[in-house]
């Protein structure tokens, strides 16, 4: 995208809530939290080729360590965020750690496992989490005393953190680290031949997309003020992942264009359609049939396609 | 062997060598030593356990049994990209490359490989022009300069040996393993790669492996036979045309 268009997607963002209703506002909330999401994911899925399905941990446990340390332990948002983000973090770590052992279908699902341990324990460990009735009562931070209640005042904030967000996991791809990460993908055996150690490069990948998905988990749960484990499961962990495949892996826009395209289907389609699933499986199924490397490369492909001619 | 040669540490040195696939043995017993700065080729027909040796000297697999030396530093233990940071390139048979990217981004990727740049997760790798420069200059010495921007994917089988070999000239080896690098070649491609291998320094040390002996014996001054994954002869050029048993596994008489 040039310089132009930049400027135009800026405005048209900054100008929405002005023209938007609440209601609207919040959806575009909502896709920033998901756009998050999807995009740390799309690190390890996109420019890593690891295919986890154990994403949806890292909101999960982001959102319960800052409810928890809220609700339990009194502790206010400037500090419980640090604390759920590096928490989230380390736990990664680990995981990774355990993970990377494998990679194709062996890291997907000891990632699905992973992740449905974590699931299983935000269910059971009552005392901490509440079990399935999730924790209630919390509330949004107020940085700089700005009340982020309120639908439009939200929708700067999460913005402000999206944009922070991408740039980083921008920088990050483009960068000499990006490359190697690229170059392991496509060729890890002569990745190591020539120096680069591949297994800690996808150590560094797993960890920094995690913390990048606890951020998304921040935004989540000041978004809904409330934790399920529902946000742990499988469907949320497979919702990001459809997102990342459906705009298109392996680029910056792709996960984005797709998570929007979910949030969009769950939330405002299923207001007219009872079967949204069912309309969402369509268009999946449309875009592998028209667009299989997904929704952005291939409508570039058809721009240059017909500038061309 | 006189004093002198004694006290030189070999480049590489093999001790006892094995490796086994499902009992069935791909390096046997395999000793040799190669001395800095030397060209040694290595022949045997198919399945003698060539690119085997390689993998193991590189890393891409674990021996059982024995030991490889670099430079004297015991090294059988060590992960591959540990080797390559003591002074190992390789190329390989099956043209390795990353297709989507341009020349000079795989010549990039090899120079970072031993960079401590390749850590950076901030800067844009474009910003780094030193970087590209030196990697069209490494292309330049395998005459593929203005073939830079293009994509690998783009080019012909011919240039792709000669990026694979130019990915490993880029960092600036100390011991170069080249696995078939006339592998599929034209008759004038063969020519080009040959004079392209015997213009690399003296400072590398090289081990060869060629299936067609025609060319590659100029190439050597040393040559090891192996068959069945055991060395069955070793010396100079004249002395391995000459052994019987060269002739008996490997020229045949067909």
């Amino acid at each position: 995208m040039n310089r132009a268009s930049w400027v135009v997607v800026a405005i048209a963002l900054a100008v929405f809530p002005l023209v938007a209703g609440d209601f609207y506002v919040n959806l575009g909330s909502q896709i920033f939290v998901a756009a998050i999401f999807a995009a740390s994911l799309n690190l390890l899925v996109g420019y890593g080729g690891l295919t986890s399905l154990g994403h949806a941990s890292w909101i999960g446990l982001a959102s319960y360590t800052s409810a928890w340390l809220f609700l339990k332990m009194g502790v206010g948002h400037m500090l419980s965020a640090p604390i759920a983000l590096v928490g989230t973090t380390l736990v990664a770590g680990v995981f990774g750690w355990i993970a990377l052992r494998a990679t194709g279908l062996g890291f997907l699902m000891i990632t699905l496992a992973l992740s449905q341990v974590v699931w299983g324990t935000a269910y059971r460990w009552a005392s901490v989490t509440n079990g399935d009735n999730g924790l209630t009562g919390l509330t949004r931070p107020a940085p700089f005393g700005i009340n982020l209640d309120e639908a439009a005042a939200f929708y700067y904030f999460a913005l402000a953190v999206t944009a922070l967000s991408l740039w980083m996991m921008g920088k990050f791809v483009n960068s000499p680290f990006g490359a190697a990460l690229r170059g392991t993908r496509d060729q890890p055996r002569r990745m190591s031949a020539l120096g680069h150690d591949v297994w800690l490069i996808r150590w560094i990948t797993f960890v920094y997309s995690a913390f990048w998905g606890a951020v998304a988990g921040l935004l989540y749960v000041y978004y809904n003020k409330y934790i399920h484990p529902t946000a742990l499961s499988l469907t949320n962990s497979a919702e990001g992942l459809l997102g990342v495949i459906a705009g298109g892996s392996g680029t910056l826009a792709g996960p984005v264009v797709g998570a929007a395209i979910v949030v969009l289907m769950k939330n405002y389609v299923s207001a007219y359609i009872e079967r949204w699933n069912m309309l969402l499986g369509f268009v999946f199924v449309a875009i592998v049939l028209f667009v299989p490397d997904g929704l952005v490369p291939g409508v570039r492909r058809l721009w240059t396609r017909w500038r061309t001619k | 062997m006189d004093t002198l040669e004694n006290e030189v540490t070999p480049a590489l040195q093999i001790g006892a060598l094995r490796k086994a696939f499902g009992g069935l043995p791909a390096t046997d017993n395999v000793s040799l030593e190669v001395m800095p700065g030397e060209r040694r080729l290595i022949i045997g027909p198919n399945g003698a356990g060539k690119t085997t040796l390689f993998n193991l000297i590189t890393g891409d697999l674990s021996p059982d049994a024995g030991t490889i030396r670099l430079f004297g530093e015991e090294v059988s233990r060590l992960r591959p990209h540990r080797r390559a940071h003591r002074g190992l390139a390789r190329t390989y048979q099956i043209i390795t490359l990353f297709p989507n990217d341009t020349l000079e981004h795989n010549i990039a990727l090899s120079q970072l490989g031993l960079s401590r740049r390749r850590w950076n997760t901030f800067r844009a790798l474009t910003d780094y022009a030193d970087l590209y420069g030196e990697a069209r200059r490494v292309l330049g010495r395998v005459g593929l300069e203005h073939l830079a921007r293009r994509h690998i994917s783009e080019v012909s089988y011919g240039e792709k040996r000669r990026v694979e070999i130019a990915m490993a000239l880029a960092q600036n080896p100390r011991l170069l393993l080249l696995d078939e690098p006339l592998a599929g070649l034209s008759r004038e491609e063969r020519v080009g790669v040959t004079q392209l291998i015997a213009g690399i320094t003296r400072e590398v040390t090289v081990l060869l492996i060629e299936h067609d002996m025609d060319t590659a014996l100029d190439l050597a001054e040393r040559i090891t036979v192996l068959h069945y994954g055991s060395v069955i002869v070793e010396g100079t050029r004249t002395e391995v045309v000459a052994d019987p048993k060269t002739r008996e596994v490997y020229l045949g008489d067909g």
